[in-house]
């Protein structure tokens, strides 16, 4: 068999010189073509440094109440004006961007890992392994996320970690769906059978083969998901059931200040923005992978 | 047209045009033409075709028993998992230890799981969906109101969404990479990271507030009630013949549905552009370019009507996610629908309104994505449900 292998291996089957630039350079060659990806890609760059260096840049402290200098407009001393604590707007913004990002991040982590778990075991298993957990992930889907995240933090108690695990639990079915129809079209693939014939092990085909041909799909669908799953941090902050006071949470930023909208806007027009414009980021540079790892999947 | 260039008759070609235009003219304008095709056509296939979309349509109803079964499931196991002691909430803080027990025992809490589970389907089945612990009143008598609230909202944005989001993909894709072409896509981009919630606010603000030129929260003027008969109250006020109602019923509706509408207008609008740009890239639409026929005609009839499924399915999607972004508008505009009753019920612990609010509002998720599955068959004749 080894002989076999040995003699094939200088045979081109095909011309492969147009082969020869990695994939990843290739993806990143159409990426940076992409004007609006390169856009949302400086703003998540420049989201994920402000997080970074919070504390270096942020004029006051997040929680530092000033009353003698409630609801300020922005001014030079306070870039965004302060809330109804006399807070510095501009800094709590700042902070905020560690909040929405850290929940962004690590709910999606979350659901990429437990979502591609099940979807390889449902789709390279198949049977009635694939039938049990792709009904749960239909039942799942069915309802609407935001109240099914709603729920969950309803049974875990308000906070900002349960937030987290409810929004990371909403996005599971998603990726596995996803990872799972991939798995099914690459088991079809001769490679695979050709892997299986040679007396490869379940463990190392799904490593070594199938894991790697369907993670393109996946690291789209998860840029594109942080962007969601900062939206609903946010509106589970907003309803209360996520970020707790004095956390500079973006969304609880704008339900505390709800009922100062006349005299104060700019205690909510700031937070907002900032949610919009890290949103913004992710979904240009979702796009833009999509894109330039996926060219079938392009709209 | 360029004139000699071309071998073909052009007179040929422009009378025919003529004909169509002439048929056109007579035609309902836009695609409804192709949906009663596809209605005549299903009805003149005869006995095959009407058995074929029956069994489809039965057996897209029983595969709906294990998901709704599974969500009656999930639902009764958040409800128990949610700490606390409904005997709690209703007695109050300084219950005692005997009453909080003897309560239990009424509601039947006392009970091992799958015996009260099995009294809750019961149940359901039974069209009971419990009492509320707050009001005391029947929930399915109780939530009527609500739901038409909600449905009025989400109907109203869902329509604003599909008007405006269709027409400007389609117009984008018409004239792409014109300056509308980016103006619409930056918007559209800028519609789908929106959060809802902060767009509410800000409309709240700027056109309520600072402009008032609409009113910032409720459904109606409190001082002069709607008498509600259906309880949508657009149909109440028109059925009553208060058309000084109808009109701030309108206006109450304006912000909260454009605000719910942003994010379906511009994914549907995003969807509508690029089918519409593959599809115009066919050989059919060339040959309707060729015959001379005008462009509105080629984009709104012949496009359109190919690019409708994977809108329609983006529709779909969205509808749901509506319901979902209902509970966020809703709190922000006072808009006393489902997620409003659902939002409250959570905050007050009224645990059967919580089990039936989640329920309900999935089962109608549910719901229509199975309409819209079905409606695929009407809309584009090709798709065949066989199997």
């Amino acid at each position: 068999m080894a002989e076999l292998a040995k003699n094939t291996e200088n045979i081109p089957l095909i011309s492969t010189e147009e082969k020869l630039i990695p994939p990843w350079k290739e993806a990143w060659f159409s990426f940076s073509k992409n004007r609006l990806a390169i856009v949302g890609l400086g703003i998540v760059i420049f989201f994920i440094i402000l997080a970074i260096i919070a504390p270096y840049i942020a004029p006051y402290s997040f929680k530092d109440q000033v009353l003698a200098e409630r609801m300020q407009a922005p001014s030079s001393k306070h870039w965004f004006g302060t809330d109804d604590f006399g807070r510095d707007i501009f800094s709590r913004v700042i902070y905020g961007a560690r909040i929405s990002l850290w929940v962004g991040f690590f709910s999606v982590l979350g659901s990429v890992v437990f979502g591609t778990i099940l979807g390889i075991v449902a789709g390279y298993y198949g049977s009635w392994v694939d039938a049990i957990i792709s009904r749960i992930f239909d039942i799942l889907l069915a309802f609407p996320s935001i109240l099914l995240a709603i729920s969950i933090v309803a049974i875990l108690g308000p906070s900002l970690q349960n937030a987290l695990i409810a929004i990371a639990i909403i996005n599971v079915p998603n990726f596995g769906r996803l990872v799972r129809s991939k798995v099914l079209s690459i088991k079809q693939e001769e490679y695979i059978m050709a892997a299986r014939a040679v007396g490869m092990k379940d463990a190392r085909i799904l490593f070594r083969h199938i894991l790697p041909n369907s993670i393109s799909p996946v690291i789209v669908q998860a840029t594109l998901a942080i962007a969601t799953a900062i939206i609903e941090a946010a509106a589970l902050g907003f309803l209360g059931m996520g970020a707790q006071a004095p956390t500079p949470e973006w969304g609880k930023m704008l339900a505390d200040s709800r009922n100062y909208i006349t005299q104060a806007p700019w205690t909510l027009i700031f937070p907002g923005l900032a949610i919009m414009l890290t949103v913004l980021g992710f979904n240009l540079m979702g796009d833009g992978l999509r894109d330039a790892l996926d060219p079938k999947m392009k709209q | 047209m360029g004139g000699r260039r071309t071998f073909v008759d052009l007179e040929v070609i422009s009378q025919s045009a003529k004909k169509v235009k002439e048929q056109l003219s007579r035609r309902p304008v836009l695609c409804l033409s192709g949906v009663t095709k596809a209605l005549a056509l299903f009805l003149a296939n005869g006995k095959k075709g009407v058995t074929s979309m029956l069994t489809y349509t039965v057996r897209r109803v029983f595969s709906l028993i294990p998901v709704l079964f599974g969500m009656t499931l999930i639902v009764f196991a958040i409800i128990h998992a949610i700490p606390g002691n409904p005997a709690q909430v209703i007695l109050g803080q300084r219950a005692t230890q005997e009453s909080i027990a003897l309560v239990t025992k009424e509601l039947g809490l006392d009970r091992p799981w799958y015996i009260q589970y099995f009294d809750y389907i019961n149940k359901l089945l039974h069209g009971d969906l419990g009492t509320s612990l707050r009001t005391r009143g029947p929930i399915n008598e109780e939530i009527w109101p609500f739901l038409a609230a909600t449905f009025e909202l989400t109907l109203v944005a869902m329509f604003i969404a599909i008007i405006i989001g269709v027409n400007a993909g389609i117009i984008s894709a018409w004239f792409s990479k014109s300056w509308f072409d980016y103006f619409a896509m930056l918007l559209a981009l800028i519609g789908v990271s929106m959060p809802i919630f902060w767009l509410g606010l800000m409309m709240q603000w700027g056109f309520a507030n600072e402009l008032g030129l609409f009113p910032t929260t409720g459904r109606e003027n409190v001082r002069d009630p709607v008498n509600s008969i259906t309880n949508l109250y657009l149909i109440d006020t028109l059925l009553q013949g208060r058309f000084d109602q109808f009109a701030t019923v309108v206006k109450h509706l304006v912000l909260p549905s454009f605000a719910l509408a942003t994010i379906p207008m511009a994914i549907i609008a995003r969807m509508t552009r690029a089918t519409m740009l593959e599809v115009m890239k066919s050989d059919y639409i060339r040959t309707a370019r060729a015959k001379g026929l005008r462009m509105f005609w080629v984009v709104y009839k012949h496009s359109l009507k190919n690019a409708v499924i994977p809108v329609l399915t983006v529709i779909g999607l969205q509808t749901g996610l509506l319901l979902g972004g209902a509970i966020l508008t809703e709190t922000i505009f006072g808009w006393p629908g489902i997620g409003r009753y659902l939002y409250d019920a959570i905050l007050y612990r009224d645990y059967p309104v919580i089990q039936s609010g989640i329920l309900i509002i999935a089962a109608i998720f549910v719901l229509i994505n199975l309409i819209v599955d079905l409606l695929y068959v009407f809309v584009d004749p090709r798709i065949k449900y066989t199997k």
